[in-house]
């Protein structure tokens, strides 16, 4: 079941943080998103795998070079299947609240 | 590279063959129930020009056939024509490839042009999302998606 595998790809922080960075800008290489954290090469390169696998990032090869780009797919089938179906504006208040009271914190 | 030009990629996976998914992708009676009421007007062969027709008879996107084989990859240039700021971007290049994976087919659409912050890119990127779980739906169950299903509305 592909979902089950986006999920567990999805439920890690490291990795989240990787796609978040290809978020903001698509098309990386593994040497430049190694730089900027303390995750080893090898553990960059595991966790680039395993969001291969669950199609949240496609791969393209330039000559040598291999670049990573987010696949948002996944994620909208996730948001479609099990995010949308269940929205509620008055959730969507005590989610906002959350957000602006955690705001502070992040920083 | 990655800052000299923007790039958008998409693989999604359906459960169909990859003749099907060729078709769907090519013909005018697949495209305009899952593509926004949208058909193409080319005839496939290389350095034929192509055209993607709105369904009020304006070219929305225009190009030339860069490479056929079917049914595992189409070459495309593609430029938009009706929003100045993003025709204003010139041509990009659009990927089609079709790689059969167990019951199903892998496609990968990639959109790419030379040009940092591409306005057509970011345009593209708004659609592609939406007309491809489209595309997945409409192989895989027959039906395609109420959003795209129709030409949006003053566009």
């Amino acid at each position: 079941m592909l979902a089950d595998i986006v999920f567990k790809a999805l439920a890690d922080p490291s990795r989240r943080r990787l796609l978040d960075r290809l978020f903001a800008r698509s098309g990386q290489t593994l040497k430049e998103l190694c730089s900027g954290h303390r995750m080893t090469r090898q553990a960059v390169t595991k966790h680039l795998a395993i969001l291969e696998r669950a199609n949240l990032i496609a791969v393209i090869w330039r000559g040598r070079e291999k670049l990573h780009f987010l696949n948002p797919i996944p994620i909208q089938d996730i948001a479609d299947r099990w995010i949308r179906k269940y929205e509620r504006g008055r959730l969507r208040v005590l989610t906002d609240l959350k957000s602006q009271l955690e705001r502070k914190e992040e920083r | 590279m990655s800052e000299a030009n923007s790039t958008f990629v998409y693989v999604i996976y359906i459960r169909t063959t990859a003749e099907k998914l060729w078709d769907a992708l090519t013909k005018p009676e697949f495209t305009r129930r899952y593509w926004c009421e949208c058909v193409q007007e080319t005839t496939w062969k290389p350095g034929s020009p192509w055209k993607l027709m709105i369904p009020d008879g304006r070219a929305g996107d225009s190009g030339e056939i860069v490479e056929t084989d079917e049914p595992r990859r189409l070459i495309l240039t593609w430029r938009n024509e009706f929003i100045p700021e993003m025709r204003a971007d010139g041509y990009s290049q659009c990927t089609f490839e079709l790689e059969p994976v167990g019951d199903s087919v892998k496609l990968s659409v990639t959109q790419t042009i030379d040009k940092p912050d591409s306005k057509l890119i970011k345009g593209v990127s708004n659609g592609w999302p939406a007309i491809l779980s489209s595309l997945k739906s409409l192989l895989e169950t027959g039906d395609a998606l109420e959003i795209t299903k129709h030409w949006p509305k003053g566009m």
